[in-house]
């Protein structure tokens, strides 16, 4: 679920506001959108991949809100982890992060001769 | 200027819902998800002026934008396509049409590659570029470019709340509200596309949470029935408390019961499997039997994957983890809105439905489409139905002046008088009877039949009493409504569930375990306040009829 908006990475752009898909966000003028209707989240992560200043965090636990501070995140270096991952933005065309999905069939075909 | 204006009460001073004047187009979709966008594509190369409205935002919502969709691809040589068909007809439990996989086979084919002007497909080592599988945040994202490039206008944060129809009964539009800016919106247009997804009734199943059923309940208002509702009981296992319900890594999977004793998955049978234990005691999962190469690549092929280990702290290739499933209803289920022809049209004269939120009967019979064909159809039907429509519109006009009435009711406007009703408990009612295993993926006869009485109080009393045109916020509206559209689907599927007295494909019936072969058939489903069922080729059977018992019944 949602769990934070660092305020000090966020620029106000409100593209989370646009984006997220079940209006989780109250949009703020000129400052960081405020976490209207938590509840609602549907812990899809995509806020994360259109905030390019990187400043929301996801938790994975979809039933529960998480209290996290935004040290412990940036400690942990999951911050914009998922949005570097999918070699978005300023990460695109750099292999590390290269789109390997295609392969999915290889590793489904791997798993069922491991089987 | 016609009256379109749907609200017969003003507005109170808490309610400054303001409605904006109608949008003229030639064609409206609903949802704009895989198939919806599909659909607009289609329609605008064939000239239409399209208009496209999703409840969220056109590039993150529906199911496919989490996931990352993989298309049923086979190569245009006869052979190879009749062995695919052949393939698929065979597990599709007698009730699936060869002729319309194979036209789903051909449109994906062709289709798919003409995106490549915004979607950067991969390529392999050997330099093939690789279109089957797309990412599904990058798929969205870019079948939104290509729309909006071509001039479709997209309203965002813009659920539809219903149709608009003329005294004949053919569509002609929709209204809905713009709920980050309290206005109400009319599209007026010559032929209406459902692209609403399926319905998981609020399981955090991945990417759901918006498919609550709303295109069902509007296509119901308008008289369509649906088909293969029982066909509802795909499931997907995920880390426990997350939504991560992708399903490549669990191929590697070693499932544990609470004493740390290996559970044996049979090939083929592992819902049932794991659903047995789940409903026994605690089930946990490993995934050390995933080579480590593949490991090494995982965030690259699927990034969201790891996201609920890397952050609940967890490794798990050398921990267990607990692990749930997550029930899809329709989502990966087969059933749906009816189809009345080969352009996706339904009963409803200009209504036409593609995607999940359309049966998929026809192409992945009683068992589910996951994995392949329902991207596949999710971008055939868009086409189908986009081409189909703009003919439509071209042919008959926009149809913008003529008299229309809104078809809402069920959470809309009570039936009797306003009374507190709470769409929070209504959906958590419904839930009760669809999300537990023992009721949904180990069916039987006397429990349906209790889940479905239980569920027509449910629906009675939403629709008498609950007023989400009255409600203080566009936020409470769509609940209210969205509380009506999961009963309703509910209700479909379960009666459908009851009156298939035996076991295919998905549906197992624990009561009823074999197939009958004189039950290959389909069966339709449909009504509102009393509801009806209907073997393809039988007289339709009321509600109050005795249901069959025997298989042999048909
Ligand atoms: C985890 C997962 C993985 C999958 N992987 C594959 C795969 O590999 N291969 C495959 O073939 N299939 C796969 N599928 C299935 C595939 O994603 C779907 O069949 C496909 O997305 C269906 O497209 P759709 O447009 O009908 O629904 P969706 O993509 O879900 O879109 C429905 C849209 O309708 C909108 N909407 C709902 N109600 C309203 C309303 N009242 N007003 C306006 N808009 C509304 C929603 O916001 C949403 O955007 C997968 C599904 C899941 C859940
Ligand atoms: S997208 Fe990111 S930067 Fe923009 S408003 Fe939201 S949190 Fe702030
Ligand atoms: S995770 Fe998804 S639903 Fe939750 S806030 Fe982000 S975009 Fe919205």
């Amino acid at each position: 679920m949602i769990s934070l908006v660092i305020a000090e990475r966020c620029t106000g752009c409100q593209v989370c506001v646009r984006v997220c898909p079940t209006n989780v966000f109250d949009a703020v003028r000129g400052g960081p959108p405020v976490i209207a209707r938590q509840q609602d989240c549907q812990t899809c992560f995509l806020c994360e991949l259109y905030c390019q200043p990187d400043a929301l965090y996801v938790d994975p636990d979809c039933e529960t809100p998480a209290a996290v501070s935004a040290e412990e995140i940036e400690r942990s270096g999951q911050r914009g982890r998922y949005r570097r991952d999918s070699g978005w933005d300023e990460w695109a065309g750099d292999p590390r992060y290269a789109n390997e999905h295609w392969r999915m069939d290889q590793i489904f075909a791997r798993a069922r001769a491991l089987s | 200027m016609p009256n379109i204006r749907v609200s017969t009460t003003p507005p109170t001073a808490e309610l400054p819902t303001v409605e904006l004047p109608p949008i003229a187009a030639d064609v409206l979709v609903i949802g704009g998800g895989l198939s919806g966008t599909w659909a607009a594509l289609a329609a605008a190369q064939a000239g239409a002026r399209v208009v496209l409205a999703d409840k969220g935002y056109c590039g993150a919502s529906g199911v496919a934008a989490t996931s990352g969709p993989g298309h049923w691809w086979v190569p245009p040589d006869a052979d190879a396509r009749a062995e695919a068909i052949r393939q698929r007809t065979a597990i599709a439990g007698g009730i699936a049409d060869p002729a319309w996989m194979e036209r789903i086979l051909d449109i994906t084919w062709t289709t798919l590659p003409t995106i490549a002007d915004v979607y950067d497909f991969s390529t392999d080592e050997t330099g093939r570029v690789q279109y089957r599988g797309l990412r599904g945040p990058e798929y969205l994202r870019a079948m939104r470019r290509k729309i909006h490039k071509l001039g479709v206008r997209i309203l965002d944060q813009s659920p539809a709340l219903e149709l608009l129809a003329e005294s004949g009964g053919t569509i002609v539009g929709a209204r809905g509200l713009r709920r980050q800016r309290g206005e109400a919106w009319t599209v007026r247009a010559g032929a209406v596309i459902l692209a609403t997804g399926g319905c998981a009734f609020k399981s955090r199943l991945l990417g759901s949470h918006t498919n609550t059923g709303d295109g069902h309940l509007m296509a119901a208002e308008a008289g369509v029935d649906f088909s293969g509702m029982e066909f509802s009981t795909y499931h997907t296992v995920a880390p426990a408390h997350s939504t991560m319900t992708r399903s490549m890594s669990f191929a590697f999977a070693t499932y544990y019961d609470g004493e740390g004793r290996e559970i044996a998955v049979p090939p083929g049978d592992a819902t049932r499997t794991l659903a047995r234990a789940m409903l026994e005691g605690p089930v946990l999962c490993s995934l050390h039997r995933m080579p480590a190469d593949i490991r090494e690549r995982l965030r690259r092929v699927q990034p969201n994957m790891m996201l609920p280990f890397d952050r609940g702290g967890s490794d798990p290739f050398t921990h267990r983890f607990p692990v749930l499933l997550r029930p899809e209803g329709t989502i990966r289920g087969s059933g749906g809105i009816r189809l009345a022809d080969d352009d996706c049209g339904t009963a409803a004269d200009g209504l036409f439905v593609v995607g999940d939120a359309a049966t998929r009967e026809p192409v992945a019979g009683a068992v589910s489409g996951g994995g392949a064909i329902l991207a596949a159809w999710a971008l055939s039907s868009g086409v189908i139905a986009g081409r189909a429509a703009a003919a439509r519109a071209a042919c008959h006009g926009r149809r913008t002046d003529t008299p229309a009435r809104p078809l809402g009711q069920a959470g809309l406007r009570p039936a009797r008088h306003a009374a507190s009703v709470d769409p929070r408990a209504v959906t958590a009612a419904v839930q009760a009877e669809m999300l537990p295993y023992d009721k949904t993926i180990f069916r039987r006869g006397p429990a349906l039949a209790r889940s479905l009485s239980r569920l027509d109080g449910v629906w009675s009393d939403l629709r008498d009493h609950l007023d989400g045109e009255g409600a203080a916020t566009a936020g409470e509206t769509v609940q209210a409504r969205e509380s009506a559209a999961l009963t309703a689907v509910a209700r479909w599927c379960t009666r459908a569930a009851l009156v298939r007295p035996e076991s295919r494909g998905m549906h197992l019936r624990v009561d009823a375990p074999a197939s009958h072969p004189a039950l290959a058939r389909r069966l339709t489903v449909g009504g509102l306040d009393r509801l009806w069922s209907r073997f393809d080729g039988d007289a339709p059977q009321p509600l109050d009829s005795p249901v069959p018992t025997q298989a042999g019944a048909a």
